[in-house]
């Protein structure tokens, strides 16, 4: 199993968002995790890679075969987990081709390669640019800096294109995209995808779903995997909603 | 999201150790410790200087004694004890005429430094002179230059074969009377670097100074002249380091600059003294007094500086816009970390109609340290529609460090525009962890995100330094990057 979430247990300044959260995912999979705003899910990608100030409190997260817990968020992403931002944050004055370039070659080095040749480097940048739809013009500028929601969303794609993890954790990509753009993110999403990498994608909308077909649904709701499900389960909470879930949730846990 | 646990990260990166603190071990010809007319008459001495040098030397002396320390920066240092200090102390070999004779240890010393002597030098097109501790010790490329009539030696030097320009310009940017560190220049200056641009050339290299105390309980006073004839330019570049040492040392500098009509002056420094360890212990004082003067009409002169060392920095490299059309620009990175103070910025005065200045200044303050930034724009009556754009930028690391600003402007033309910009901002805990989830540490991350923070002013510097100076900064705030 690639990734493997056991009985995980998430506090934020002593107050526990996720609750007893179990999850596993194989190679080759895609998950998708649905469920109201607060719930936990951009709380459950921040404790997957590793973001400080995110207490575990009880729990393993194994990834790769290793219990990843204490692991620093660095050295987690260069084992290959990948986060693309609900929201992307702008560093002003660092060119995306000097970021993306140090990002690569951090990871590089971490597995004890030497720095990507410039040649090689510029013709990988050309080759994601072009998979993405991202113009130069953007990867010009400073990381994020003056892009538009939609230009981040696209620019978070363009990194994990570069990067290319084997854990890929999409936190709503899909908001704030036209139908264009949104086209755009699944099909970087669908090019990488292959036997040895999984991703997990977090959304409220179904209309992803229809270009990114997940194998797993899950339904997030107080801080657990309330309801699991194949990619119907993704139609059926379109069409009706969470309540259901939140009373089948309740009656359960009052017995 | 902010400052979840930051504090600490920053803390931890932020205790860097200084690189450049080796001490060489050279035989030295000193003055004996203290400050009196027999010490300027030694330094004179040993120098083999005429007569009108030591003239101006007793008379910037006298000038010093009736002064006053100045109180007014926003620094803070226990009284320096003038009778305290070495005025002079030289390398024992002088007169080197090859690299060969050049004591090895100095070689390895520049080695060290990453400042190469040998004319290698020229596939890179920058000529050196290396001032360690008071005496110039080589400069190259002398005859490259020469065929072009460009004279590049050391001060002393030029005292000797060009006397007549040394006496009509030395002074007449910073007169000795000008502020008690520029007095106390004046009287015991050592050596330093003199170039002169003649008419209508364009300087072929960069020319750059590299000024190392080396010594014990030596202070070091250098003074750089440059002048550039009209229609001339000059890229000129100045490094320094010093050994670690647990006592203060002193350095008081001047640097005068005289640029004619259409003439081009860029002067970049990047200050790199020892400043003191994690608790504040030594580290050199810097009250250091640069000026420009575009004398000529359209002239041109730009200050660029990575300040990252010294215990305290006193520095305010600025223009004097006398010439119609001329341009002043500063552009500055300062950076303080520790215990480290540093008070810094320009002024920008001016005289003549038409005149423009730029002042960027971008603070970066760490651990517990204190970063002013002071500027002064003024605008006489006569400089009419002149403008002035300043933006003073503070970037916070921690939460235990200072960061002022205080601008000062006197617009006396009613043509005239002055702006300026100001902001404080912190390296937020969001951008290092989007840094850090693409598997970048948070030393690298740091060191990414203050030069992005600066950029605007290392884009100034010529590419050699501009490299050099990006490490600097790394290095400065998170010791082991580089
Ligand atoms: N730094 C923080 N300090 C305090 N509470 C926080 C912090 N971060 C998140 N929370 C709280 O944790 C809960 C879960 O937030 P989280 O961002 O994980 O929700 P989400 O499921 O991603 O919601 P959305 O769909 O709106 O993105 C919310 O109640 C939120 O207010
Ligand atoms: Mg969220």
């Amino acid at each position: 199993m690639l990734l493997n979430i056991k009985n995980l247990h998430v506090a934020i300044n002593g107050k526990e968002i996720i609750k007893g959260l179990n999850l596993g995912v194989n190679q080759g999979e895609v998950h998708a995790i649905m469920g109201p705003n607060g719930t936990g899910k951009s709380t459950l990608a921040a404790a997957i890679t590793g973001r400080e100030g995110y207490e575990i409190t009880q729990g393993e997260i194994w990834f790769k075969g290793k219990n990843i817990i204490g692991m620093p968020a660095e050295v987690r992403a260069n084992e290959g987990i990948f986060l693309s931002f609900q929201y992307p944050v702008e560093i002003p004055g660092v060119s995306m081709t000097n970021f993306m370039r140090t990002a690569l070659n951090a990871k590089r080095e971490y597995k004890g390669l030497p720095s990507i040749p410039a040649g090689e480097f510029l013709k990988m940048m050309e080759e994601k640019k072009n998979l993405v739809e991202i113009q130069s013009k953007l990867t010009n500028r400073s990381v994020n800096e003056g892009f538009s929601g939609g230009e981040k969303k696209k620019n978070e794609i363009f990194q994990m294109a570069m990067l290319q993890p084997s854990l890929a954790i999409l936190d709503e990509t899909d908001s704030g995209l036209d139908i264009d753009a949104l086209k755009v993110v699944a099909k970087g999403v669908n090019e990488l995808r292959s036997e040895d990498n999984a991703f997990i994608v977090i959304t409220h909308y179904q209309r992803l779903l229809d270009f990114i077909v997940p194998d797993f649904v899950h339904v997030l709701f107080d801080g657990k995997i309330v309801k699991t499900g194949g990619k119907n389960l993704a139609l059926e909470l379109e069409e009706k909603g969470y309540e259901w879930i939140k009373d089948q949730y309740l009656a359960n846990s009052e017995v | 999201m902010e400052n979840i646990s930051g504090t600490n990260i920053l803390d931890e990166v932020t205790q860097g150790d200084y690189k450049f603190g080796f001490y060489t071990d050279i035989e030295n010809d000193t003055a004996p410790r203290g400050l009196t007319e027999d010490t300027i008459r030694f330094i004179s001495a040993k120098k083999e200087e005429p007569e009108w040098m030591l003239a101006f030397r007793l008379k910037a002396f006298r000038h010093w004694l009736a002064l006053k320390e100045p109180e007014w920066a926003h620094i803070h240092y226990p009284a320096i004890n003038y009778q305290n200090i070495i005025y002079y102390a030289a390398p024992k070999r002088k007169e080197f005429a090859s690299l060969d004779e050049i004591d090895p240890e100095l070689l390895e010393t520049f080695n060290k430094l990453g400042i190469s002597l040998d004319e290698q030098k020229k596939l890179t097109g920058v000529a050196v002179d290396a001032v360690i501790d008071s005496v110039s010790v080589k400069t190259t490329f002398q005859d490259t230059l020469g065929k072009h009539g460009v004279i590049f030696c050391s001060f002393s030097e030029a005292v000797h074969n060009h006397p007549e320009l040394i006496k009509k310009y030395m002074g007449s940017v910073v007169p000795y009377t000008d502020n008690y560190f520029a007095a106390l220049n004046s009287a015991v200056f050592s050596d330093g670097s003199f170039c002169f641009i003649p008419k209508g050339v364009r300087c072929p290299l960069e020319l750059s100074t590299y000024f190392r105390i080396n010594a014990a309980n030596t202070g070091q006073f250098e003074r750089t002249l440059i002048v550039a004839e009209d229609s001339s330019y000059v890229s000129y570049m100045e490094g320094c380091t010093a050994p670690m040492r647990d006592e203060n040392q002193l350095h008081a500098a001047i640097v005068e600059i005289v640029a004619m009509d259409n003439a081009e002056v860029k002067y970049s420094t990047v200050q790199n003294w020892y400043p003191g360890d994690k608790n504040g212990i030594g580290g050199v004082y810097n009250f250091v007094t640069k000026r420009g003067l575009c004398k000529g009409n359209s002239s041109k002169i730009s200050w660029t500086q990575v300040e990252t060392g010294s215990a305290i920095t006193w520095k305010y490299p600025s223009c004097v816009l006398m010439g119609d059309n001329s341009i002043g620009e500063f552009y500055s990175v300062a950076v303080t970390n520790h215990y480290q103070q540093a008070d810094t910025g320009t002024k920008m005065i001016h005289i003549g109609k038409n005149t423009r200045s730029t002042i960027i200044s971008k603070g970066i303050s760490a651990g517990k340290s204190n970063n002013s930034y002071r500027g002064l724009v003024k605008i006489l009556p006569a400089a009419s529609n002149s403008r002035n754009f300043s933006q003073c930028d503070s970037l916070l690391l921690g939460d235990k460090c200072g960061a002022h600003t205080f601008p000062y402007i006197q617009a006396r033309n009613e043509t005239s525009i002055v702006e300026h910009e100001a902001t404080t901002s912190k390296i937020s805990e969001d951008q290092l962890f989007y840094c850090k989830q693409r598997g970048i540490d948070t030393e690298k991350a740091i060191g990414l995100i203050v030069n992005g923070y600066a950029k605007e002013v290392l884009n100034k510097l010529p590419m050699e330094f501009a490299v050099e100076a990006q490490k600097l900064l790394a290095i400065t705030l998170e010791g082991s990057v580089g």
